[in-house]
C-alpha cells in the first residue's frame, strides 16, 4: 500500500510547504518565549551561582537584597565572621542604575565589592580580558554585555571609572549586565547628592544651634562628616565552612545578629518564585495563547485541504478505501505539517534567540515537550476534518 | 438457470416515508449476462442513479433480489455483510466525470485498488500496466491525472473500474462530456472489455449517438424497467 498522505503532500508541497513555514514560525515565538523564562531563571540562578555565597545575610523582615532593598550597618561583617561555621562574611551592595555609554544610557547592576581579597564571595569569578580590580578606588570590571571596553571610562554618579576588566554572563535577575567597583566607592555612589543638595544640606546644620555651637566647631565638623558617609551596605555574603550545616549556622548568625538569613534554596524560592513569578504567569499566558493559535490554524488548513477532496475521498470509499485509511490520510497529514512546523520553528528559534537582548535559554527538554504539544495539537486539529470525511457518503460519487 | 452476471428482481426502493415518501423504484428486473453490455435509458427523475447506488450497494433497497455471479448479495436485506469489499472487488465504477485521485500517478490510480484488495506494490502496478496498455494509455503511466487529456483520463478511469477484474461494472454517463466520436471510442472499449474479461456492464445513459449501439436496452420510466431490443449498431 502506499501512503495517501504522502503524495497528497508531494503533490501539493507548496501549500504544504508555505503554511508549515508560518505555522513553524509561530512555533518559533513559542519556543521562544520558554526560552525567555528559562532564561529569566537562569539569570537567577546564574547571579547566585556567581555571588559564590552560602547564604545570604540581609536587612531584618526584608527579601533582600535582590527581591526587596535591604540596609545594613557595614561592621556586621565582624560579627558574623565570629560565628561558629562561618567560614568568610563579605559585605556587598548592589545598585541598579543607567549609566551613560557613547551616546546613550545602558542599564546594569552597580556591584560594590570588597577589595583586597580577590576571588571574595561577590567578585566575578571568570574574567575574559583584562585584571580584577586590585586597587581601592575608581577602577571597574564590567559585562561584555554592557558594551564597555578595557580602557574605556566609566562615570557613575559624580566618579569616572576605568575599566580594567571584562567578564561574561554576570547579570542581576532582571538580566541587567553587572559593573563591579570597589566597595567603598559603590556605599559612596548609592549615598552621593549633588552638589547643591550637600551645600543645602551642610546650611541646614549650621543653622542648626543644637549643632553648631558657638566655642565647639568640632561638633558641626563631625555631624557634617557623619551625614555624609555611608555606613550601609546591601547583604553580607557568607561561606560555610566545610562539614557545617547551612541551616544551623543560618540559625545562629539568626539569633545572634537578629538578621534575616537566607541559604541557596531559599534564595532560589524567592528569585524564581516571587521576584520573576508575575512575569512566568505572563509568559505561560502567552503559550496557551499561541498553542490555541497554533492549533486554529493546523485545523483550519487541513479542514480546508479535506473540504477541497470530498469528491475524491467519496471516490475513494466507493472503491472500497476503508475509513481508518481515510482517517490516517488527513492524521499524517496534520502530523507533517506539525513536523515542518517545528522544524521550522527549533531552526527558527535557534537562530534568532542570540539576538534578542536577554539571555534566551532554549532547553533540549522544553524543545522535546514543545514537540509532544505539537504532535497533540495535530491530532486535535485534525479531529473535526477527520469526523467530515468520515461523513461522506460514498452514494455522493455516482451523480444524482 | 444459467448463470447471470447480474440479476435484479423485484427491486423496490423508497426514500423517506409517509406524506414525503418517493418510490424512486418500484418494480426494477433486469439479468445481464457476462460480456454484455446493456444501455440503462430514462427520462431525468426515473429512477437511473437510484438503481446504480443500490446495485453498487451504497443504497439500501427496500426490497427485492440482487445477484452478482452466482453470490446472492441482497434478498429483501443485505445477504453480503461487508459491502466495502464487495464494492472493491465485485463491481467497478465509471462515472461521468473520470475523477482520479489528483495525486496519484496514472499507474498508482490504478493499481490502488488491487493494493486495497491487498496485493504487493510491484503485483499491483504490474496489474495497473497490463490494463492500461489494453486500453491504450500505458505511454502515459508516469504522468500525472492533470496532464492528461479529458480522453485519456476517461480511460484511466475504466482501467481503474476494470483492474480488479470485477464481474460487473456500472457505468453512470461516461459518455457525457464527450463528442461522438470519443463517446463511440468509450462504448467500443466497454465492449471489448466486457468481452475481454466476461464482465456484465450497465451503461446509464441519454446520450443519442450511443443509444444505437446497444444490442440490449433496459427503459425506466417512473421507477419501473421495460426490456428493449436495441439496434446493436455495429460500429467497429
Ligand atoms: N436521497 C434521496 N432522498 C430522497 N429522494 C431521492 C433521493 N435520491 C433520489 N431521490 C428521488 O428519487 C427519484 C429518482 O432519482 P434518480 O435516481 O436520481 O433519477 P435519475 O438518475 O434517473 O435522474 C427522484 O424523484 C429523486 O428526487
Ligand atoms: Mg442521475
Amino acid at each position: 500500500m502506499i501512503s495517501l498522505a504522502g503524495r497528497d503532500i508531494l503533490h501539493s508541497w507548496g501549500k504544504f510547504v508555505f503554511t508549515g513555514i508560518g505555522l513553524g514560525l509561530l512555533i518559533g515565538v513559542t519556543l521562544t518565549m520558554a526560552g525567555v523564562y528559562r532564561g529569566m531563571v537562569d539569570d537567577a540562578k546564574v547571579l547566585l551561582d556567581n555571588s559564590a555565597a552560602d547564604l545570604w545575610v540581609v536587612q531584618k523582615d526584608t527579601l533582600g537584597p535582590y527581591a526587596e532593598p535591604s540596609s545594613l550597618y557595614d561592621d556586621n561583617w565582624r560579627g558574623i565572621r565570629n560565628i561558629q561555621g562561618v567560614a568568610s562574611a563579605t559585605n556587598v551592595t548592589y545598585l541598579t542604575m543607567q549609566v551613560r555609554h557613547g551616546e546613550s544610557d545602558v542599564r546594569v547592576l552597580v556591584t560594590g565589592v570588597v577589595t583586597g581579597e580577590t576571588g571574595a564571595p561577590g567578585w566575578p569569578p571568570h574574567l575574559i580580558a583584562g585584571r580584577q580590580i586590585t586597587r581601592g578606588h575608581y577602577e571597574a570590571v564590567a559585562d561584555v554585555a554592557t558594551g564597555f571596553k578595557l580602557g574605556d571610562q566609566i562615570k557613575i554618579r559624580r566618579n569616572v571609572y576605568a575599566v580594567v576588566g571584562l567578564t561574561r554572563r554576570m547579570v542581576s535577575s532582571s538580566g541587567d549586565p553587572m559593573v563591579f567597583i570597589p566597595i567603598k566607592d559603590a556605599q559612596q555612589a548609592q549615598f552621593l547628592k549633588d552638589n547643591d543638595a550637600i551645600l543645602e544640606q551642610r546650611r541646614r546644620t549650621e543653622q542648626n544651634p543644637a549643632l553648631n555651637r558657638p566655642g565647639l566647631p568640632e561638633v558641626l565638623d563631625a555631624v557634617i562628616a557623619t551625614q555624609s558617609a555611608n555606613p550601609f551596605v546591601n547583604a553580607v555574603l557568607v561561606q560555610v565552612k566545610p562539614g557545617y550545616a547551612h541551616p544551623e549556622v543560618a540559625e545562629s548568625i539568626r539569633r545572634w545578629k537578629r538578621l534575616q538569613v537566607y541559604d541557596r534554596l531559599q534564595m532560589e524560592e524567592i528569585l524564581v518564585g516571587k521576584l520573576i513569578a508575575t512575569s512566568a504567569r505572563q509568559i505561560g499566558m502567552f503559550l496557551v495563547i499561541l498553542a490555541v493559535v497554533s492549533a486554529a490554524i493546523v485545523a483550519f488548513i487541513i479542514y480546508t485541504l479535506t473540504m477541497g477532496k470530498i469528491r475524491e475521498i467519496a471516490v475513494l470509499k466507493l472503491i472500497g478505501t476503508r475509513n481508518r485509511t481515510i482517517a490516517g490520510m488527513i492524521l499524517q497529514q496534520a502530523l507533517g505539517l506539525g513536523l515542518i512546523g517545528f522544524v521550522v520553528g527549533k531552526v527558527s528559534a535557534t537562530f534568532w534567540a542570540p539576538v534578542f537582548p536577554k539571555y534566551v535559554l532554549l532547553e533540549p527538554g522544553d524543545a522535546i515537550r514543545g514537540f509532544v504539544a505539537v504532535v497533540v495539537i495535530c491530532v486535535l486539529a485534525s479531529a473535526i476534518s477527520i469526523w467530515a470525511a468520515l461523513k461522506v457518503d460514498p452514494a455522493e460519487a455516482i451523480g444524482g | 438457470m444459467v448463470t447471470a452476471g447480474i440479476r435484479i428482481e423485484g427491486l423496490r426502493k423508497r426514500f423517506g416515508s409517509g406524506d414525503t415518501a418517493v418510490d424512486a423504484l418500484k418494480d426494477v428486473n433486469m439479468v445481464i449476462t457476462p460480456g454484455e453490455v446493456v444501455g440503462l435509458v430514462g427520462p431525468s427523475g426515473s429512477g437511473k442513479s437510484t438503481l446504480l447506488k443500490c446495485l453498487g450497494a451504497v443504497v439500501e433497497p427496500s426490497a427485492g433480489r440482487m445477484t452478482i455471479g452466482d453470490e446472492l448479495i441482497y434478498d429483501n436485506r443485505w445477504v453480503i455483510k461487508d459491502l466495502r469489499a464487495l464494492r472493491r472487488d465485485k463491481i467497478g465504477f465509471i462515472f461521468q466525470a473520470p475523477y482520479l485521485i489528483p495525486f496519484l500517478d496514472v499507474t498508482d490510480n490504478v493499481a490502488l485498488l488491487p493494493m486495497l484488495a491487498g496485493l504487493s506494490n510491484a503485483m499491483a502496478r504490474k496489474q495497473a500496466l497490463e490494463l492500461l496498455q489494453a486500453l491504450d494509455v500505458a505511454h502515459r503511466a508516469r504522468a500525472m491525472p492533470s496532464q492528461l487529456s479529458g480522453g485519456e483520463q476517461q480511460r484511466v478511469s475504466i482501467a481503474r473500474a476494470l483492474v480488479n477484474r470485477p464481474p460487473v461494472i456500472l457505468a453512470d454517463e461516461p459518455t457525457a462530456p464527450l463528442d461522438g466520436a470519443r463517446a463511440l471510442a468509450v462504448i467500443r472499449i466497454l465492449n471489448q472489455m466486457a468481452r475481454q474479461y466476461e464482465a456484465a456492464i450497465i451503461v446509464v445513459t441519454h446520450d443519442e449517438k450511443i443509444i444505437p449501439t446497444f444490442k440490449r436496452i433496459y427503459h425506466i420510466r417512473d421507477g419501473k424497467t421495460h426490456e428493449e431490443v436495441g439496434e446493436g449498431r455495429d460500429f467497429e
